[in-house]
C-alpha cells in the first residue's frame, strides 16, 4: 500500500513539474519573442541580419568598449574622451537587452578606418569577412548599417532654401549623397539644391542625420529592412546587360485553354449585386 | 568578534572583478574586459559563460572559436578546482541576495512559519533545461533576456537604465518571498555551475569530533541541505549545490569546518581532514 502511494506521489509531482515547466516555457517564449521584435534599431557595422544577430550576440559589450576607448575618440577642443557611438541596450530601451546599437542623433558612427568594434567580436555576430575588400583589408565603406532617407516635406532644400548640411557631413562626400539641381519655378531665378541618397553607397552611419539643421531631422537613417523596398524577381531591367543575365535560363511555355462561349456569355449577362 | 575572513575575501574578489570589468569600459583597461558572456584576460585568454554559450548554440548559431575555448576554460576551472564558487565569489547578484538574507534574519523573517516555500530547490534544474529549449524555439539566448546576473553586471559596467528594477525585484523576492529564492531555487546559471562543479577538488570538510552542534552553520548556509552530515559523520560536503562561500567555516566557533581538498579515496576521511587543517 505504502509502495503504491509513493509511486502515485512520484507520478503526481512529476506531472506537476512537467506542467509547470510547460507553463513557464510558454510565458518565457512569449516574452523572449516579443522583446526580439525591435525592427527600428541600428546595429554596429558588419552585424548579421537582425534575426541572426539576435541569436548570435553573446552580449559581452566588447564592441562598445572598443568603440568608446578607441584612440581617435577624443574631443579636439577639450582633449577629453567623448561618449562612444555604441550603446548596450538597457532595461527600458525598446530592444533586446544587452545588445549593442546606436542612435545617430546621440552619437553617429564615425566610420573609423580600422573599425575597432568588429574584430573584437568573439561570437561572430559582427561578421568581419563581410567588411573585407578585394585586398582582404577591413573597409568600413562596405558597411551597411542602414540607409539615410530624406523626408521631402520637412527638408528645407526642397522648400528652396539653400542648405547642404547633410551633403557636407557625409563621410562619403558626393557619392553617398549627391546634390541635384532643379529650377525653382516659384521664383523663376533660383535653383533647388536637392540632396539625393544613393543606397549602394550609403553605409547608414548617421552623420547626416546628426548634422541636419531642422528641428527634427529631415534626413534620418532607417534599418535596411524598413528603408528599402523590393521589386521582386519578375521585374527585369531589359536595358541592363547584367540584370538581363538573370533571365538567361528563362523559357516560355505556351498553354491553351478551351474557352466556353456559353460561360462567357452568362458572365457578361449576369447582374452583379454589390 | 565574529570571524569574517572568507566573507571579506569573497567581497574583495567580487568587487575587485566588477571594478576590473568597469575599468575596461570606463578607462580602457585591458586586464579583464567584456562581460560574463565573453571576456578576455589581458586581451588574450578568452573566458565565456558555459550556460550562455550553450544557449547560443541551442539557437543553432555556430559560435566563434574564442567563445567555445573560453567556455571550456571556465568549465574546466570550476569542474576541477572551484566547484560552484562562481556563485559566491564572482556573481554580483550574490551580494544582493546575501544582503536580503541578512536583513531577513535581522527582521525575524527567517522563521519557518513566515517562509513561503512554494518553490522547490529542484526548480532550477527544470529552468536550466527549459532555458535551452526556449532558446532553440525562439532563436535567442533565452535566459539572457531576463538574467538579473548579466543585467546587473552590464548595469555596473555600462549603466543600469531600468535594469535596476530587476535587481531590486530579486532583493525583494529573497527578502519577503522565498528564502534563498533566487540563488537557491530558481537561478539556472547556479544550477549549471552546480552540475559542472559537483566533482571539484575544493571542498568544505566537517569534523564530527570537534562539533558542538550549535547549528550556526546551518542557519547561515544558503544551501543548507548540503550540510546534512552535521552532527552525523566526519565527511566533506560533496554536494554540487555548495557554493564554497565559506560562511559555515567563518561562523563555526569550534573549528569543526574547514576548506580542504576532496579525497576520492574512501576510508581515510579523518586523515584528509587533518591534512586540511594543516593547510
Amino acid at each position: 500500500m505504502a509502495h503504491s502511494n509513493s509511486r502515485r506521489n512520484f507520478m503526481a509531482t512529476t506531472i506537476q513539474s512537467v506542467g509547470l515547466t510547460a507553463l513557464g516555457g510558454m510565458l518565457w517564449s512569449g516574452y523572449a519573442d516579443s522583446v526580439k521584435a525591435s525592427p527600428l534599431v541600428l546595429r554596429p557595422p558588419g552585424a548579421l541580419a537582425e534575426e541572426d544577430f539576435l541569436a548570435a550576440c553573446i552580449k559581452c559589450g566588447l564592441c562598445a568598449e572598443a568603440c568608446v576607448n578607441r584612440d581617435t575618440n577624443i574631443d579636439k577642443e577639450t582633449g577629453e574622451q567623448r561618449e562612444g557611438t555604441l550603446q548596450m541596450a538597457k532595461g527600458g530601451n525598446p530592444l533586446l537587452i544587452g545588445t549593442p546599437f546606436f542612435v545617430p542623433t546621440d552619437v553617429p558612427c564615425y566610420m573609423c578606418e580600422d573599425i575597432p568594434c568588429v574584430p573584437v567580436c568573439p561570437s561572430g555576430a559582427l561578421d568581419m569577412p563581410s567588411l573585407l575588400n578585394e585586398k582582404q583589408e577591413l573597409d568600413i565603406n562596405k558597411a551597411s548599417m542602414g540607409l539615410a532617407v530624406v523626408h521631402k516635406e520637412s527638408c528645407i532644400s526642397y522648400w528652396g532654401i539653400q542648405c547642404d548640411a547633410c551633403y557636407r557631413a557625409c563621410p562619403l562626400l558626393d557619392t553617398a549623397i549627391t546634390i541635384e539641381y532643379q529650377k525653382n519655378e516659384r521664383t523663376g531665378k533660383h535653383a533647388y539644391l536637392l540632396p539625393i541618397v544613393h543606397d549602394s553607397v550609403c553605409t547608414g552611419c548617421g552623420l547626416c542625420e546628426q548634422a541636419c539643421v531642422t528641428e527634427e531631422p529631415a534626413i534620418f537613417v532607417l534599418p535596411n529592412d524598413i528603408a528599402k523596398g523590393k521589386a521582386g524577381d519578375h521585374y527585369v531591367k531589359g536595358w541592363d546587360a547584367k540584370d538581363q543575365e538573370r533571365v538567361g535560363n528563362a523559357h516560355s511555355e505556351i498553354t491553351t485553354t478551351d474557352i466556353s462561349k456559353q460561360e462567357v456569355g452568362d458572365y457578361l449577362n449576369t447582374e452583379v449585386s454589390y | 568578534m565574529q570571524n569574517i575572513k572568507y566573507l571579506l575575501l569573497r567581497r574583495t574578489t567580487q568587487i575587485g572583478l566588477m571594478f576590473l570589468y568597469f575599468g575596461a569600459n570606463a578607462y580602457g583597461w585591458n586586464i579583464l574586459a567584456g562581460t560574463f558572456g565573453t571576456s578576455y584576460i589581458i586581451g588574450l585568454i578568452p573566458l565565456a559563460d558555459p550556460y550562455t554559450t550553450l544557449q547560443v548554440l541551442a539557437t543553432g548559431f555556430v559560435l566563434g572559436a574564442d567563445v567555445l575555448v573560453g567556455a571550456l576554460i571556465i568549465t574546466m576551472f570550476y569542474f576541477v578546482v572551484g566547484g560552484r564558487a562562481f556563485c559566491a565569489w564572482v556573481c554580483p547578484i550574490n551580494m544582493v541576495t546575501d544582503l536580503a538574507n541578512w536583513v531577513r534574519r535581522k527582521l525575524n523573517l527567517d522563521k519557518e512559519e513566515v517562509n513561503y516555500r512554494f518553490i522547490k530547490r529542484s526548480a532550477r534544474y527544470w529552468i536550466l533545461g527549459l532555458g535551452l529549449l526556449v532558446s532553440a524555439l525562439v532563436g535567442v539566448a533565452a535566459f539572457e533576456v531576463v538574467s538579473p546576473i548579466t543585467i546587473m553586471q552590464r548595469g555596473l559596467v555600462f549603466g543600469f537604465g531600468m535594469g535596476g528594477a530587476v535587481v531590486i525585484a530579486i532583493f525583494l523576492f529573497d527578502l519577503f518571498g522565498v528564502k534563498n529564492g533566487w540563488c537557491g531555487h530558481l537561478c539556472p546559471l547556479g544550477a549549471a555551475y552546480s552540475v559542472i562543479g559537483s566533482k571539484s577538488l575544493v571542498r568544505v570538510k566537517y569534523n564530527h569530533e570537534a562539533c558542538t552542534a550549535c547549528m550556526d552553520c546551518k542557519v547561515v548556509c544558503p544551501e543548507n541541505q548540503v550540510l546534512h552530515m552535521i552532527e552525523k559523520e566526519s565527511i566533506a560536503v560533496r554536494d554540487g549545490e555548495c557554493t564554497n562561500c565559506g560562511r559555515c567555516v567563518d561562523v563555526c566557533n569550534d573549528d569543526a569546518l574547514a576548506f580542504g581538498i576532496r579525497s576520492f579515496v574512501k576510508g581515510i576521511k579523518t586523515e584528509s581532514y587533518d591534512e586540511a587543517l594543516v593547510r
